[in-house]
């Protein structure tokens, strides 16, 4: 393999593994805050509890989230460094702001948070946890904005044979990145209020603690049943700017091959090539497509076909994550509304209780395709229509790139074990008293 | 001055102050092992730097997004040129953070001596491979023409890269053998300021080996012949390389502290003083050089950046220093027992 397949592989193990510990982080640190904000109003020492146990699920997830999110924003240097000195000008401001305004407020509080318990006051201390959670979702903020402009650069110009920012207000308006961070915020909640649910489905069945996993389950199934619906509708806003943005995504993820207007939306698909056409193509809704796309049935559908071959995104993985994506989030929709419905009412339901202990991973899973969607769907191109990935990539040697994507797999599969085991092992535990 | 030779000094600001704040907390990592015998001290250790590492490790990752911002360019080149020593610094950092917040939460002796030794080497390998990457950079790089490194690990490891790998770590040993010492109580301290003492002289014989091992293998000098007014930065590491002897014989080891942080910060600023206008001198030929004029970002990048950063980053530094007085206590075994701690 060459250094761009290498590269691409690596980035995306790096990407997607990032992406299993941030979601959490985002919204674990939000319900911690909420649980110690009750209990720094109530003085109730149950949520003291409740705090200090989902803080040590919180803490354990965001040390790995930490120290993959640092071989991300290297990796631009050691195998992008095309890319870094084409767009440079304008994305590493935005990692830069983002490293200055956020990410040094969230690590040094986290400090704070874990040894401060007897070295501030009550409000000080929650207010620390607060800062965390608050600098995380800025900090989630940037990056996206940095990402926005990879999918809808705005705000340069070319100029001595590079992009050059020029305008600093369109670049962090972007609309395409603002509608991107509210599908990824609320997806992280969503995933955040499973994680609650799940953890206390779990002890719920074993009939243990049952006050203090039921008022936690509370916090997780208030944020999945909110979010899950929000993130639904910002994913069909965000799939509105994709079909106007970026049609050759949007062609890909619905495996369209030909230009039509009322474009139905196939209920039974399975992708194919632009020479045979799909393989299965069934049960057609005449203008649903249109109509999802761009809400009006009658509106035209642009077909891969007419994209040069060079330009169209991989059709398969585009599609098929996006199916995962969209069906998992129904799913979530229907399970969270029926937890909702049952919630003074667990004990009873064990049913309910262990399909949400199972139903922990399908979040990540659901996340990792939404990226999938986006990035892969934004292929040939690093920045759209502006630079493509082959042009990226640095000039280094193959074996070198082998090497590191070696270390990078194993080291992050021993990362996630060691992940997995400790959130197990802590979250059985139960609180401490 | 313009705004390109600006980000020039405050780049090299930046890496002088992550040098200063990490490197003690490395040189608790590479000190353990000698310095704390039982398990509990090994977690006042630890604990001391608690609160401070990760705050400390942004600066890195700030250093690493200014290049990125204002230099693209050098960003570009230097990353990629110095491919594996990185990807060797960011294991080694994986590792030492997840050993800070695991070695805990795996409680049997084996478990935790396997986290120990994982720390150690986490601690020591990022303090090597910067004094050797920042060596390399001081004495340039072999970078032609298109910015394409025409070399490999083995280039990096010339005498003079080494010796900046070993000044490195003679530095932040000191520099966390002066940091316990005022952080811990006996035994600790008294072990830590002996260490100091011992450490002394090794590193006074390894900086003078520097300094004169530049004047040979480096053109670092030229730029100070050509404004003697530069001399006086070297008086930095110099008098805080001699106060700190002096104030570690007069036990007072804050002060003593603070002369190894000038010192630390002083060699960084000697060696990105004297390769100025470049941020990447080409050891091939000074025209390949990364420098201000060819990688730096675009007018109104600069622009947006400076306002960015004198906004924040005086608001990271006081509520960084509230933090460091917030947990200017010594750290004792009862805060050991404390079941947040490492």
């Amino acid at each position: 393999m060459d250094t761009l397949m290498l590269s691409r592989l690596q980035f995306a193990a790096a990407v997607f593994f990032h992406f299993i510990f941030v979601p959490l982080t985002l919204g674990l640190s939000i319900i911690v805050a909420l649980m110690e904000t009750r209990y720094v109003r109530t003085g109730d020492e149950i949520y003291k509890k409740m705090t200090k146990y989902w803080g040590k699920l919180f803490l354990i997830n965001f040390a790995l989230g930490i120290v993959t999110g640092i071989t991300l924003e290297f990796q631009f240097g050691t195998n992008w460094s095309r890319y870094s000195a084409y767009v440079g000008d304008i994305f590493g401001p935005l990692l830069a702001i983002e490293a200055s305004v956020a990410f040094f407020l969230e690590s040094t509080m986290l400090g704070v948070w874990v040894f401060g318990w007897d070295k501030l006051s009550k409000k000080m201390h929650c207010a620390a946890i607060w800062m965390v959670a608050i600098a995380s979702n800025l900090s989630a903020l940037w990056i996206i904005i940095a990402n926005g402009f990879m999918q809808n650069p705005l705000g340069y110009v070319m100029r001595n044979g590079r992009a050059e920012l020029d305008d600093f207000l369109a670049l962090i308006t972007n609309p395409y990145a603002w509608g991107e961070y509210a599908h990824v915020l609320t997806a992280a909640y969503l995933l955040s209020g499973f994680f609650v649910m799940g953890v206390c489905a779990w002890h719920l069945l074993r009939k243990k603690e049952v006050d203090f996993y039921t008022r936690s389950f509370k916090y997780g199934v208030s944020f999945a049943l909110i979010f899950s619906v929000l993130a639904a509708l910002a994913g069909h806003a965000q799939g509105n700017l994709v079909a106007k943005l970026q049609p050759a995504k949007l062609a890909a993820l619905e495996a369209q091959w030909n230009t039509e207007k009322r474009a139905p939306l196939h209920l039974l698909l399975v992708p194919g090539d632009a020479e045979k056409g799909n393989l299965v193509e069934a049960l057609p809704i005449p203008g649903g497509l249109s109509f999802i796309a761009y809400n009006d049935i009658n509106a035209e559908v642009k077909g891969l076909k007419d994209f040069k071959p060079e330009d169209r995104p991989p059709v398969a993985i585009t599609f098929w994550s996006f199916r995962i994506m969209v069906g998992l989030g129904t799913l979530f929709i229907a399970l969270a509304v029926f937890a909702w419905i049952k919630r003074n009412d667990l004990v009873n339901q064990p049913r309910l209780l262990r399909a949400l202990l199972w139903v922990i991973p399908l979040p990540y899973i659901a996340i990792d395709c939404g990226w999938a969607v986006a990035e892969v769907g934004r292929q040939p191109w690093i920045v759209h229509g502006l630079m493509r990935t082959k042009d990226a990539v640095s000039p280094v040697e193959p074996s070198q790139v082998a090497v590191s994507l070696a270390a990078f797999i194993v080291v992050y599969a021993m990362l996630g074990a060691i992940d997995i085991y400790l959130l197990a092992k802590y979250a059985k535990k139960g609180p401490v008293h | 001055m313009d705004l390109g030779t600006i980000w020039f000094l405050l780049w090299g600001v930046l890496w002088a102050v992550y040098f200063v704040l990490d490197g003690f907390d490395l040189g608790v990592g590479m000190l353990a092992p000698v310095l704390a015998g039982s398990d509990t001290e090994k977690r006042i250790l630890l604990n001391s730097v608690g609160p401070f590492w990760d705050g400390n490790e942004v600066w890195l990752i700030t250093a690493g997004g200014v290049t990125f911002a204002a230099f693209p360019g050098t960003y570009a080149v230097m990353f990629s040129a110095l491919y594996t020593p990185l990807m060797l610094l960011l294991f080694a950092l994986i590792f030492r953070g997840i050993a800070f917040e695991f070695r805990s939460k795996m409680e049997t002796p084996a478990m935790r001596s396997l986290w120990d030794k994982i720390h150690f080497l986490g601690s020591f390998l990022p303090t090597l491979l910067l004094g050797v990457a920042f060596a390399n950079i001081f004495q340039g790089v072999p970078i032609d023409k298109n910015g394409i490194f025409q070399g490999n690990l083995f280039t990096l490891l010339n005498p003079y890269g080494l010796a900046g790998g070993v000044l490195f770590v003679l530095a932040f040993l000191m520099h966390g053998a002066l940091f316990l010492a005022c952080k811990t109580e006996n035994p600790i301290r008294d072990r830590a300021i002996r260490v100091a003492e011992k450490l002394w002289a090794a590193l006074l014989a390894v900086a003078v080996l520097f300094l004169v091992f530049s004047a040979v293998a480096t053109k670092l000098f030229l730029n100070y012949i050509e404004n003697p007014l530069l001399f006086a930065v070297l008086a930095l590491p110099v008098g805080g390389l001699l106060m700190q002897r002096v104030y570690i014989g007069q036990r007072r080891m804050l002060a003593a502290w603070t002369a190894s942080a000038v010192t630390i910060a002083g060699v960084a600023l000697f060696g990105v003083l004297g390769i100025y206008p470049a941020l990447l001198p080409s050891s091939l030929d000074p025209a390949f050089s990364m420098t201000i004029a060819n990688s730096a970002s675009s007018p109104l990048t600069l622009k947006i950046m400076l306002t960015v950063a004198l906004t924040f980053v005086p608001i990271v530094i006081l509520y960084q220093a509230w933090v460091y007085k917030t947990f200017s206590h010594k750290v004792t075994e009862k805060d050991v027992d404390y079941h947040e701690a490492y």
